[in-house]
């Protein structure tokens, strides 16, 4: 039905798109017979009379609608005249930017200092996406945009350029389809690639600003180095769960050593936070609205670092359940001692574009967990053998009572699907339970001792997933999680909490969670 | 710790945000009594409101995540009455009577 309705509607766009194509070619037609005819009478010499007999009866003897087709008729010099009077911006764009151009915050002077701008976008996901078009939309003359994936269906919720039919294109590709079909007058560069450090110099140096819409610390490093090296503002603004974070940096963009420039991503952040505690959309989830406000204000301060002078550096934070819901901090100026921005800078063009500063290195990564032995890990084909019936570690009869199976994953993602007969223990209660859990030992830990209440019940209910599994002492435990790191965390920390039995019991995990079992075992379990 | 009477102890706020309240029993706003002295009766600072947070407020044991060689983990700011914490004198700012000390986590998701 809605596909029928799809393709009705783009005949009727195409028939419509083909009659405006025959209208521009009459009108194409009509205006270079007027350039032949004017043409023609520049080369007889024709010049207007001074005193032309025909004036007085023209100006004062009939009526004005006729006067206009005389004049139309007579004498195309008249036309030539008031189009050769030139205007700052082109006809279409009074009109198209009418609405922001009546505002004094804007005004002519801002137009046209947005349309001579260009800005670079950093990545066109969450961010990128909705920055991207409001800068387009405002009429910026340039913008560069730069990314190196495709677009998948995860993107969608909150990734407005893209769309259903562009899945599998790549980002950037995908970006400039919506960008020009919105603002034709805007020059596009697509960046279809992503930036690092050898690159990042030449990319960057022929834009006036830059947008960093990425999602590594690494990346955020590199973008705010460059900027300092290019003397670049820089608009960074970062997005979780139902939180996000905006800061203008290097605003003013005054050269390293200058205390009166703004400060710099390092300045704030000397350095970089631990790898296992920076988390991403993927794993934490992302709300598409919250992601897009923080692209929007993105485009917002874009807007004001090209068009109005510079403010004292400040971080918004936005929190959707929080009230009031943003909250806006002073920030410090330039550290005396940064890395990149004062006197005594070590990042240099040199050894970025030399590729001597590791980024990725400086930010460090999360290794797949390889924690266990392969007697204590058994493939999701092998597991589905097991609930069948029988058990490859002891050949015995087996069914799903006769194993536990314990999934790590958080209760949300857990409501969202599971193994028939699993049980849940969300991993973040795993990773709060100390590995001393006997009552007398909870007693003797020195930071306990004052605690109230709460306390007491919270370390109970610690206790109270692994006193569960302390009931059936004979049963093998498996446990599974989304991809099989968790997973093998906890198998280490059961053990360490005694739950083997001193061996006696198997405990062990599902190797590759359950993106395995999707692949190997069920192709309908949900994959989100 | 020392005994906390009423007299002695300082009515603040603090808050976490930017996933950090995760590893405070998910509770994002706290109303506390902080002790008005430290160990070594000195004036409470921010450096001992983190010691105290981390043993008393805190009941995760990742002590990590929020703390490492005995400061701030990297990645946290510090916000001091809707300041950055440098403004203000880092971890020997003084804590006054109803201060607002905001932790926030830094977010790379985007």
């Amino acid at each position: 039905m809605s596909s029928t309705l799809i393709i009705d509607s783009l005949r009727k766009q195409i028939s419509s798109c083909e009659a405006q194509l025959k209208d521009l070619r009459r009108q194409l037609a009509e205006a270079e017979q007027l350039r032949r005819q004017k043409q023609e009478k520049e080369r007889l010499g024709e010049t207007t009379v001074a005193n032309d007999p025909l004036d007085h009866d023209m100006n004062y003897g009939i009526a004005d609608a006729f006067r206009s087709e005389v004049y139309a008729a007579l004498s195309p010099l008249a036309e030539e005249n008031v189009m050769r009077r030139s205007w700052p911006l082109e006809k279409a764009e009074y009109k198209r930017y009418g609405r922001q151009l009546i505002m004094p915050e804007i005004g002519l002077q801002g137009q046209l200092r947005l349309k001579n701008a260009s800005v670079l976008i950093v990545g066109v996901g969450g961010l990128g996406c909705p920055a991207a078009a409001y800068l387009a939309g405002a009429g910026v003359g340039k913008i560069g945009i730069i990314d190196g994936d495709v677009v998948e269906e995860s993107n969608l919720h909150r990734q407005i350029l893209h769309s259903t039919s562009r899945v599998g294109m790549s980002k950037v590709e995908s970006a400039m389809v919506f960008l020009s079909s919105l603002n034709p007058n805007v020059q596009l560069t697509p960046h279809p690639s992503r930036l690092t450090p050898e690159t990042a110099i030449p990319t960057m140096k022929d834009y006036d600003l830059v947008l960093d819409c990425t999602d590594t610390p690494a990346s955020r490093y590199l973008i705010s180095d460059t900027c300092i090296l290019l003397s670049k503002p820089l608009v960074s603004a970062s997005a979780l769960r139902i939180d996000g974070q905006l800061v203008v940096l290097n605003n003013p963009p005054l050269p390293p050593g200058d205390p009166k420039g703004g400060p710099c991503y390092r300045c704030v952040f000397p350095k970089p936070p631990p790898p296992e505690s920076v988390v991403s959309c993927g794993d934490g989830g992302i709300l598409g609205p919250v992601v897009g406000v923080m692209g929007v204000l993105q485009a917002l301060e874009a807007l004001k670092v090209l068009t109005r002078t510079p403010e004292p550096p400040s971080l918004t934070i936005f929190s959707a359940h929080a009230n009031p819901m943003f909250r806006t901090i002073r920030l410090r100026s330039r550290k005396p001692k940064c890395a990149a921005c004062s006197s005594s800078a070590t990042v240099t063009a040199e050894a970025l574009t030399s590729g001597s500063l590791d980024y990725v290195q400086f930010c460090g990564a999360v290794n797949p967990v390889e924690a266990l032995r392969p007697s204590e890990r058994i493939s999701a084909e092998n597991y589905a053998k097991v609930r069948m019936g029988v058990n490859p570690f002891t050949g015995s009869e087996n069914r799903r009572e006769g194993h536990v199976l314990v999934d790590v994953r958080e209760r949300v993602q857990f409501g969202i699907c599971k193994l028939e007969g699993s049980v849940n223990v969300p991993f973040s209660e795993v990773a709060r339970t100390p590995v001393t859990t006997t009552a007398a030992e909870v007693a003797q830990m020195p930071n306990r001792l004052d605690g109230d209440g709460d306390d007491r019940k919270e370390a109970n209910a610690k206790e109270s997933w692994v006193d569960e599994l302390r009931r059936n002492p004979d049963k093998p435990i498996f446990v599974v999680c989304r991809l099989g790191n968790d997973s093998q965390v906890t198998v280490q920390k059961m053990k360490q909490l005694g739950l083997d039995n001193g061996g006696k019991r198997w405990i062990g995990d599902i190797k590759g969670g359950l993106r395995a079992w999707r692949e190997s075992v069920d192709l309908e379990f949900p994959d989100y | 710790m020392s005994e906390t009477k009423d007299g002695d102890t300082i009515p603040i706020t603090v808050e976490f945000t930017g996933g950090l309240e995760m590893l405070f029993s998910n509770q994002r706003k706290h109303e506390l009594k902080l002790p008005a002295k430290d160990e070594s009766e000195e004036p409470a600072n921010i450096a001992f409101l983190v010691r105290y947070l981390c043993e008393n407020v805190m009941k995760d044991p990742r002590k990590d995540l929020f703390v490492l060689d005995d400061s701030v983990r990297p990645g946290i700011l510090v916000l001091i009455n809707d300041a950055d914490w440098e403004l203000e004198g880092e971890d020997m700012y003084e804590i006054q009577r109803r201060d607002n000390i905001l932790f926030v986590s830094t977010l790379h998701g985007g």
